[in-house]
């Protein structure tokens, strides 16, 4: 074994370890040993060992194989190659233990062993193969069901929260509409062909626990557009006590329901006298904030779909951005056809114009919404309104006149 | 005028060829490419013709900060 004295002392704190895990993982895998006396090494000098590859990969995909390379070979030569795979993950992350412990099986005979449940996609992602190992690693991982997933300029691997299957607020079959758009996007997802990479998430409700907004190119989430349904009787049992907040997960025994949920609602929207709790539904922005609070007291409405964003990404051309939304509610059901022709339609913009390495948010900004919308067909609404105008000038354009006198009326409140 | 299937992969290959060592191309230079000489090419077909480059072997996808089509070679990274 090599000698790690720096990572040894990850080993002293109360939480579990990395450092343990690979060390009782390096007593049957000698690369993994190497890896460790690599990692020590890296952290005395401060200085990254590893040399990404652009090449390997198994026949026909494009995707889902990241080349890795150790720069001291002679050193440390389980590290020669150690190449991470990335397994396209089931919709909301439900396993059988069995299929679990035939990936562990396929991966104790072909790669190191490490595994990692799973990587910020959502993919689970096995690190650490040879090149030689990759295909007959894939085939067996195929044999079992799996598939690899998306990696590079390419679509990659939909992500869902767990939804109906084990959550009262979802609001659309996210799980199903994951699947069927992986499946439907299974070309675009192996063989990369897009200027950067796309991400599609789907949230069940505002709560959002896949993260969407913040790391999707196009995020779906479910929402109401009709009133939040109130128990009022539910509501002063919070309010005297009976019933605890968030369903009893929080330390606090009592709500107060003004200063709790009232006061907090970020629109201030809801009134509560004592008695009655009222709400301005036309002013809800659905945060999800009072339903959380009090779960047996208000639920979300009945008129349920998907609120659709665009853009999100980490800093890679320009700085990091949040979603935008562009469609503030679309009703959807299985197989999700709507949203698989919006996606098609609004990849096609992007690969037209879009540049190498500019997400869909970063085009949007370069070329402006006017111009995406009109390049996909949706109309603009107040909800994809940023911030008020500051350019005093408009320019309408000749057509813009043509439609009017044809009757086309532009955004109307109702 | 669009090219049969047959050429049409032929026509990427040497575009391809002709690139190596100079300039990493994407799928859709390619498609970009073959369209500006063959307009009623079918963008559909494009995309199948390149899928029999990479599925026979004769072109490999690669990664270097964004995903390009390219023949294969050992990487500089596998290098010892
Ligand atoms: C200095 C060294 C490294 C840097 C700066 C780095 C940086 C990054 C970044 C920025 C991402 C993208 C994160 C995201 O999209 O959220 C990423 C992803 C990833 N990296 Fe690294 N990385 C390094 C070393 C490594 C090594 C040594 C390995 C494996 C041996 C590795 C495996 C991965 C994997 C598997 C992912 C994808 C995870 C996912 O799917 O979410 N990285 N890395
Ligand atoms: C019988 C065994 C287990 C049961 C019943 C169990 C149950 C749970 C439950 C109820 C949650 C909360 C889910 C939620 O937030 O809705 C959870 C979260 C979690 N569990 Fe387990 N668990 C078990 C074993 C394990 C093991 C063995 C591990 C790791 C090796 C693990 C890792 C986690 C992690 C990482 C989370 C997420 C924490 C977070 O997101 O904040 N669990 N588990
Ligand atoms: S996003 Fe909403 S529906 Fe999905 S798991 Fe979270 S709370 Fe439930
Ligand atoms: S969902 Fe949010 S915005 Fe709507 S009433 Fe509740 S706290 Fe207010």
């Amino acid at each position: 074994m090599h000698k790690t004295p720096l990572l040894d002392q990850l080993e002293s704190g109360p939480y579990p370890s990395f450092v343990k895990d690979l060390k009782r993982l390096a007593a049957k895998k000698p690369q993994v040993n190497d890896l460790l006396g690599q990692l020590e090494r890296s952290y005395k000098e401060k200085i990254t060992h590893w040399k990404h590859g652009g090449i390997v990969g198994v026949l026909g995909y494009g995707s889902g194989i990241i080349g890795r390379y150790s720069d001291l070979p002679d050193e440390f030569p389980g590290l020669e190659h150690f190449h991470t795979m990335r397994i396209n993950h089931p919709s909301g992350w439900f396993y059988t233990t069995q299929a679990i412990r035939e990936v562990c099986d396929i991966w104790d005979q072909y790669g190191s062993g490490i595994l990692n449940m799973h990587g910020a996609t959502g993919d689970l992602v096995l690190l650490g193969t040879t090149t030689d190992n990759l295909e007959p690693c894939f085939q067996a991982l195929a044999h079992k069901g799996w598939d690899i997933g998306g990696s590079g300029s390419a679509m990659r691997s939909p992500s869902c929260c767990v939804g109906p299957a084990r959550c009262e607020w979802a609001m659309f079959d996210t799980l199903e509409a994951c699947y069927e758009c992986t499946q439907h996007f299974q070309f675009d997802l192996h063989r990369p062909s897009f200027p950067y990479k796309y991400k599609l998430k789907f949230s069940g409700c505002p709560n959002d626990c896949v993260a969407a907004v913040a790391r999707a190119d196009q995020s779906h989430i479910g929402v109401w557009r009709d009133d939040i349904k109130i128990d009022q009787s539910a509501v002063k049992a919070y309010d005297g006590g009976e019933l605890k907040p968030r369903g009893g997960a929080t330390p606090y025994a009592k709500l107060d329901v003004k200063a709790d949920v009232v006061d907090l609602c970020p629109t201030g929207c809801m009134s509560w006298d004592g008695k009655t709790l009222k709400i301005d539904n036309k002013n809800c922005n659905h945060c999800m904030h009072c339903i959380n609070m009090m779960p047996q007291a208000l639920k979300p409405g009945s008129e349920r779909g998907v609120t659709i964003l665009m853009g999100s990404h980490a800093p890679i051309l320009e700085g990091a951005q949040m979603s935008w939304v562009i469609v503030p509610f679309m009703e959807v059901e299985p197989p999700f056809d709507n949203i698989k022709e919006l996606t098609e339609r609004i990849i096609e913009w992007w690969a037209e114009n879009g540049k190498n390495r500019e997400r869909v948010g970063e085009l949007i900004l370069r070329l402006g919404m006017r111009t995406f919308l009109e390049a996909v067909g949706l109309p603009p609404v107040p909800q994809s309104v940023i911030r008020p105008r500051a350019n005093p000038f408009f320019y309408w354009k000749q057509e813009d006149f043509d439609a009017e006198a044809a009757g086309k009326k532009y955004y109307t409140t109702k | 005028m669009a090219l049969a299937k047959a050429e049409l992969v032929e026509y990427l290959y040497k575009m391809v060829e002709a690139a190596q060592g100079k300039k990493q191309l994407k799928a859709m230079d390619l498609q970009k490419a073959v369209l500006k000489e063959h307009p009623d090419q079918d963008k559909n077909m494009i995309k199948m013709a390149i899928k029999e480059l990479i599925d026979s072997g004769r072109c490999v996808y690669t990664y270097f900060g964004g995903s390009f089509i390219e023949i294969p070679h050992v990487e500089g990274a596998a290098k010892h």
